[in-house]
């Protein structure tokens, strides 16, 4: 029996179906729903930007009004990648302008964003609402200027993390007297002065702003008249909080604070007189989230006592001036959480105050909800590893940092391989890690045995041989990202099997012993891999000879080959010989392709790339039928 | 673009294997105690990108138990020839090349006036030694660096470490 639904039930149906790997394993079902779902599609996540063109994009999802695009590696982040390297946002934006395409929203991360592109950006889209940047670089407050001064509908303003250039402070004035729609508005990162009277005017007309973080230099006396007008605010960034406990700007801010009966999201303190913190107290029974991470001048008793007011925290970053012992107040507090991220406040690692492995332990046995953790520490040991396992056998992102890398259990003087091996057996639903301390083959078999939900996994200093790299490749079937630095891992592990890349969507390795011959023959075999070379030693590529190894190589899925916008110097491309239409190439049958697919888990990806491989001829191939012969009543979840 | 005129290398710190050749047996990963025993006796304290903590986060929110800490670092630059002395902010470069192109578009018609000969960046440390740029990490130079002058390398004769301060400002143009 079959049911045929009309393209219009269908998509509604798919309405229902947000996030992207279920959209993208819907698209395989067969050709009707793939139309289906192309049609419908709204919101697109592309994870590496040199993945796809933005012609390929619009040609798939024509109706796209939402994009999310990433560039940079992440080890950008860490002053791994030159600063020239590319992910340059402007094309995309000139290419969805000349076609006429009705973006909305714009999320970008780790791009360089020029005040072109900005421009171009605010000019085009009749119906631009929200534009969100996050670790970007490339532009200054003149291209904010221009977003705020023609997006006259924008709801959504953030900007996390980004180095600006914003010595000229005027874009807040260039919002229209008409903008009344500002839902999200986060300038934390400038900083520049802001008119304030223009901040004050702003957020007076917003009625709808919920999410409101201030730079560094919006002194007090704003921040109270700007609370006293946004009472509704959800989500509050502090800027400047300096000021006498006992002075009249002081109740003044009390009293404003204390209306502000919904704000569940407090971060900021950028610059901060710690005794003040008892105006806060009154909303810390709400929040949900507290960032304190940028907020060196919070520590000791006081920030004890601030915590001790939050029993509702579900997320909180902090610096590690918090201690062991204040780990533990977290952990008697605040039975809510799920997130921690404790940041090293001294980036030499010599500080006194930082936190141990003590302090984890305390807050996995008092927070058995948490999920997910960022933890930088002096030390760790195996025993204490073991025990948050057992405690938290919950864990999503499990990313540990020992300030000294190469670190072993100071207890035992052993390696941290049982300790991060409890980790993966204990935490089935385990998606990312990040590893440190002394570490050999031995914990990379245990990730490859028992992480089969992993995603992303960062090294760096470990292993003994090519052994480790191996057992996470052939072991962790749904890996994504694999980001390696400064590990003995050479040409034997990286051509053990090259098509495994294909199922990921990058990979980094610097300072390894890849060679460059290596590499030359992983892109001589693999024309859907980029690989790019970036040699620091002067030497261009071209000079090296085949047995000398490369210093960074970073390799990537793509359907659309060399990028054309690499810096001239230092990195390379190396050439592919030949493509898939050499006649001795051998073409997979469909069973082949069916198995395939199986095999490296195609669907379940957020990416949708793999699906519009040209090794995969979906439509004209796999599907036999226009139609799934499927009832509705069925399906079941992807 | 012609970088004729500002002779900066990119000094990043360079974390190759030691040496050529690798015999198969002594092939092991480099250890982090000994890359930065490496760093240090270069004058260097650091690994690059160790403690993996982004550069944003590290410009804003260590050390600094008081509060303010103002991540400007504005100098003088002055270049042989050009009629003014301008004002950088070295905070908003993220390393050697990237200050070598915002210097070509402070200088840009002085650089072209200049009959095509080489130009030699130094700078003023916090001892008041001149220094040539480019030697070290690009965040260590940014803290010490007092002052930037563009000089033409004809100049650079008889200019040395045992030149009095009072000297150097005669051959400066102000």
């Amino acid at each position: 029996m079959m049911n045929y639904f009309p393209d219009e039930v269908l998509e509604h149906v798919f309405d229902f179906i947000t996030c992207h790997k279920d959209r993208n394993s819907v698209s395989l079902v067969c050709k009707s729903w793939h139309r289906i779902e192309r049609y419908s599609r709204r919101r697109v996540f592309i994870g590496n930007c040199y993945s796809i063109s933005p012609e390929r994009l619009i040609a798939r999802f024509p109706g796209v009004k939402s994009l999310t695009l990433k560039g940079k590696p992440h080890f950008a982040d860490f002053n791994l990648v030159p600063y020239d390297w590319g992910g340059f946002v402007y094309p995309w934006i000139k290419v969805l302008a000349e076609t006429g395409i009705g973006l909305e929203e714009l999320r970008l991360k780790r791009m360089v964003v020029s005040d072109e592109s900005l421009e171009l950006l605010s000019k085009s889209f009749v119906n631009f609402q929200s534009l969100v940047l996050v670790s970007c670089d490339g532009f200054s407050a003149d291209g904010l200027a221009a977003i705020a001064a023609n997006c006259r509908f924008l709801r959504e303003l953030d900007l996390q993390e980004n180095e600006v250039d914003d010595h000229r402070g005027h874009w807040l004035s260039c919002f229209p007297e008409s903008c009344t729609s500002l839902v999200s508005l986060n300038f934390a990162c400038l900083k520049g002065e802001v008119n304030l009277g223009a901040l004050e005017r702003l957020v007076s007309r917003s009625p709808n702003l919920k999410s409101l973080r201030l730079n560094r230099s919006v002194p007090l006396d704003t921040l109270q008249k700007l609370l006293m007008r946004a009472p509704q605010l959800v989500d509050l960034g502090i800027g400047s909080y300096v000021h006498d406990p006992l002075s009249e700007a002081s109740n003044k801010l009390k009293h404003a604070i204390q209306r502000c009966k919904s704000i569940m999201s407090l971060s900021g303190f950028l610059e901060v007189a710690p005794r003040c913190m008892s105006a806060i107290y009154p909303i810390c029974g709400n929040l949900t989230t507290l960032n304190l991470s940028y907020a060196p001048g919070i520590h000791g008793n006081k920030l004890t006592k601030l915590i001790q007011h939050c029993r509702k925290l579900q997320r909180l970053w902090i610096l590690d001036c918090i201690g062991d012992k204040g780990l533990g107040v977290v952990a008697s507090t605040c039975k809510e959480l799920q997130e921690l991220r404790v940041f090293p406040s001294d980036p030499f690692g010599a500080g006194n105050d930082a936190v141990t492995e003590e302090g984890l332990v305390l807050v996995s046995a008092g927070c058995p909800k948490l999920n997910s953790l960022l933890y930088f520490c002096q030390q760790m040991t195996n025993a204490a590893l073991i025990t948050v396992a057992k405690n938290c056998p919950n864990f999503i992102r499990f990313r540990l940092c020992i300030l000294d890398p190469v670190r072993p259990d100071p207890v035992t003087n052993q390696p941290l391989d049982e300790g991060f091996g409890a980790i993966v057996q204990s935490c089935k639903q385990l998606k990312r890690l990040s590893l440190s301390g002394l570490l050999t083959d031995q914990v990379f078999l245990y990730i490859g045995m028992y992480a089969e939900q992993l995603e992303m996994l960062s090294i760096a200093f470990a292993a003994d041989s090519d052994k480790g790299m191996l057992y996470v490749l052939n072991g962790c079937k749904k890996l994504r990202k694999l980001e390696i630095r400064d590990c003995p891992f050479g040409n034997a592990a990286l051509l053990e099997d090259v098509g495994k890349y294909e199922t990921m969507r990058s990979l980094w390795m610097s300072s390894c012993e890849v060679t460059l011959g290596g590499c030359k023959t992983v892109a001589e075999n693999m024309p859907s891999l980029n690989v790019e070379i970036i040699n620091e030693s002067g030497q261009t590529v071209f000079n090296l000879d085949e047995g000398q190894k490369v210093d960074k190589m970073y390799l990537y899925r793509t359907l659309v080959g060399h990028r054309k916008d690499a810096p001239e110097s230092n990195q390379t491309y190396l050439k592919c010989r030949g493509d898939l239409t050499r006649s001795d190439h051998h073409e997979p049958s469909l069973n082949d392709m069916i198995k395939d697919m199986k095999l490296k888990n195609i669907s379940g990806d957020d990416d949708f790339i793999i699906s519009e491989s040209n090794n995969f001829k979906l439509q004209s191939q796999l599907f036999e039928k226009e139609e799934a012969e499927i009832m509705i009543l069925k399906w079941k979840r992807l | 673009m012609a970088k004729e005129g500002l002779g900066f290398e990119i000094t990043e710190l360079r974390l190759g294997l030691p040496g050529g050749s690798m015999t198969e047996k002594s092939v092991k990963k480099r250890v982090f105690s000994e890359i930065s025993e490496e760093e240090k006796s270069n004058g260097k304290s650091q690994v690059v990108g160790w403690p993996p903590v982004c550069s944003y986060r590290k410009k804003n929110s260590f050390g600094d138990k008081d509060g303010s800490k103002t991540s400007k670092f504005y100098v003088k630059v002055s270049m042989d020839g050009a009629p003014f002395l301008r004002k950088i902010d070295l905070a908003l470069h993220k390393g050697y090349s990237d200050l070598a192109t915002a210097l070509e578009k402070l200088f840009g018609e002085a650089l072209r006036d200049a009959d095509s000969c080489e130009f030699v960046p130094i700078y003023e440390d916090k001892d008041g030694d001149w220094m040539l740029a480019g030697d070290v990490p690009w965040e260590m130079f940014i803290e010490s660096c007092k002052r930037l002058r563009i000089m033409k390398k004809t100049d650079v004769k008889g200019f040395g470490v045992l030149q009095p301060r009072e000297a150097l400002k005669g051959t400066m143009k102000e």
